[in-house]
């Protein structure tokens, strides 16, 4: 026998039976939440160049290139902002729209398709942890980003918050549902051409028809009614009343829109990972 | 859970399992007391890891239960899970991260937030001591399953899965591997390895299951195996036989006459039986029945 195992190393009966982890008590997101948040945000910030620091410059270049295109000639809010000031909002808003959504969906694609999901399904972590986790963690990605394009933006175009709560509401409930649409991306597509599909022909179009850019009551009458179908443009809207204490509809309304989307979404997401669809066989 | 002892580290009861066209597991029963070193064996696609996954909660079965520690995978899954650890087959990692943190995280996983003493200790066993702080990425094949194998120990769970531990990893490093693990087994944890070395499985594995086509076609103890294939061949070269071993004579070659015996023995016997006779032995070869002999014949048969 060509054994690299020698007699000697026959095993002996074991003497002890080693101690069985006995039932523990389980909170709604215990430690497997903690661990699975921490490792998607170091995931992130590990390439903070890519994740962070690049979406920044990129608004940053946004930012001067269309308000100097647009300065004196766009008119939004009847003049009572300028476009630079009313661009900045919306810049920051997308900022965190789109890095909340490529945060979640990328791990989780990126895990998917290099088999390494199998770490967090082994161990005894629920679906809401799962859920919470890495809707979490896109929240802080889209947040640090947004905080980026705000502070990057000040020495140009110095932008004062006017109501925090809006801001904070519509920051937070943007980035949850971009992080959960993320999620039921990232868990749908069995290849990173699926997650093309979802980023250039859903959150691209809606993003820039949104009002990032322009108020939609300079839009044509048809044009301005279809925005009413975009959630996209609620949650900028609403976060842009933060700011000025303008917008184009009730920032109630927007909430209300964002708080059903957040349901919405939350529901899909936690189907997915509760009946482990396209997760476990 | 009645009594840790008496609980049975794994315990499967009529797992079926089916993919579209394949019938995976066939009511497949299987208990695998704390404490045994048990291998489970069989040809590719006989259900060995469909069965892993199920006991991992990777795959839901169709009927049946499966248990770890007392805890079932589906109603209990959270214990079921603190009470297993598995190392996958196939080659995985995350690239973010370097070798502690992926250890130091897994261990998080399942509430082990003090761990680093384990961790230094599973690094030192797996000799990735000098690869602590390199990112899984600079690894070789080897390195990467070794750490495969510290992610699965890393939260110390009693039950142990290993599916093909040892692929792609170098002779002297699955030595050390086997004494790391051998050493837990010593300890009382229970290992479960599925292997394409099958010395390996007799080496060490105090029982056996050999899997055929999603069932289960032998289970007993790794003895109790190797003496169901009747113990040792004898190739003896002699001028005649005696008359009572004639009809025993299996094969004739180049003067050699073959014989399988039950044992030790039985050989014995034979000798006694050439001094009786006064035929001298010129030249005389021994083997011994093998787990592999076993797996092949045990397969086959069922094949046929």
């Amino acid at each position: 026998m060509n054994s690299v195992v020698t007699e000697a190393d026959q095993v002996d009966a074991p003497k002890v039976v080693a101690t069985p982890i006995p039932r523990q008590p389980s909170p709604i997101l215990g430690p497997g939440f903690q661990a699975l948040f921490y490792k998607e945000c170091l995931r992130f910030w590990k390439v903070a160049a890519q994740t962070v620091v690049a979406p920044v410059v990129t608004t940053l270049l946004y930012l001067l290139i269309f308000s100097h295109v647009l300065q004196g000639t766009a008119k939004v809010f009847d003049g009572r902002v300028s476009y630079g000031e009313f661009l900045i909002p919306g810049l920051i808003m997308m900022a965190v729209l789109q890095n909340a959504f490529a945060n979640s969906s990328s791990s989780l694609i990126q895990s998917k398709m290099m088999r390494s999901l199998i770490f967090i399904l082994l161990p005894p972590i629920t679906s809401l942890e799962i859920f919470c986790a890495y809707v979490g963690g896109s929240m802080v990605r889209g947040l640090c980003v947004g905080l980026g394009v705000w502070l990057i933006t000040l020495p140009f175009i110095p932008a004062s918050v006017l109501h925090p709560f809006w801001v904070i509401a519509f920051a937070a409930g943007g980035s949850a549902i971009m992080g959960t649409l993320g999620l039921i991306a990232g868990i749908w597509s069995e290849k990173f051409d699926h997650l093309a599909l979802f980023q250039n022909f859903i959150i691209m179009p809606l993003t820039f028809l949104s009002g990032v850019f322009y108020s939609i009551h300079s839009l044509p009458a048809f044009w301005q009614g279809l925005s009413h179908f975009n959630p996209f443009f609620y949650m900028i809207d609403g976060f842009r009343f933060g700011f000025f204490g303008l917008s184009d509809v009730s920032p109630w309304l927007s909430l209300s829109v964002v708080m059903f989307f957040v349901v919405l979404l939350s529901i899909v997401a936690m189907r997915m990972l509760a009946t482990g669809y396209k997760l476990r066989q | 859970m009645i009594s840790a002892s008496t609980v049975p580290a794994v315990d499967l009861v009529d797992v079926s399992k089916s993919f579209p066209g394949v019938r995976a597991l066939n009511n497949v029963s299987l208990r695998v007391e704390q404490g045994e070193f048990f291998a489970l064996l069989g040809p590719n696609g006989a259900g060995k890891t469909t069965l892993i996954s199920i006991l991992a909660g990777l795959t839901r079965a169709d009927s049946g239960t499966a248990k770890i520690m007392g805890f079932d995978t589906i109603s209990d899954y959270r214990d079921a899970r603190r009470n297993l650890g598995v190392v996958p087959q196939e080659l995985v990692f995350d690239p973010f991260f370097t070798v502690r943190e992926t250890l130091a995280i897994q261990a998080k996983y399942y509430g082990v937030t003090k761990a680093d003493a384990w961790i230094d200790e599973i690094l030192h066993h797996l000799d990735l001591t000098e690869k602590a702080n390199a990112n899984m990425r600079a690894l070789s094949g080897g390195m990467k399953r070794r750490v495969l194998v510290g992610q699965a120990l890393v939260h110390k769970p009693p039950v142990i899965v290993l599916d093909e531990p040892t692929a792609g990893v170098d002779v002297e490093l699955r030595q050390n591997l086997w004494t790391f693990i051998k050493r837990l087994n010593r300890e009382g944890s229970t290992i479960i390895l599925t292997t394409h070395y099958i010395e390996e499985a007799e080496a060490m594995c105090t029982r056996v299951a050999m899997l055929k086509k999603g069932e289960v076609v032998a289970l007993d103890t790794t003895a109790n195996l190797l003496r169901g294939m009747a113990g040792i061949t004898v190739q003896v070269s002699a001028a005649s036989l005696p008359a009572s071993w004639q009809q025993r004579a299996e094969t004739q070659a180049s003067g050699a006459v073959g014989f399988t015996l039950s044992g030790y023995a039985e050989l014995e016997s034979m000798l006694a039986a050439f001094r009786d006779a006064n035929i001298v032995i010129k030249e005389m070869k021994l083997g011994e029945a093998d787990l592999e002999q076993a797996f092949l014949r045990l397969t086959s048969k069922e094949a046929a």
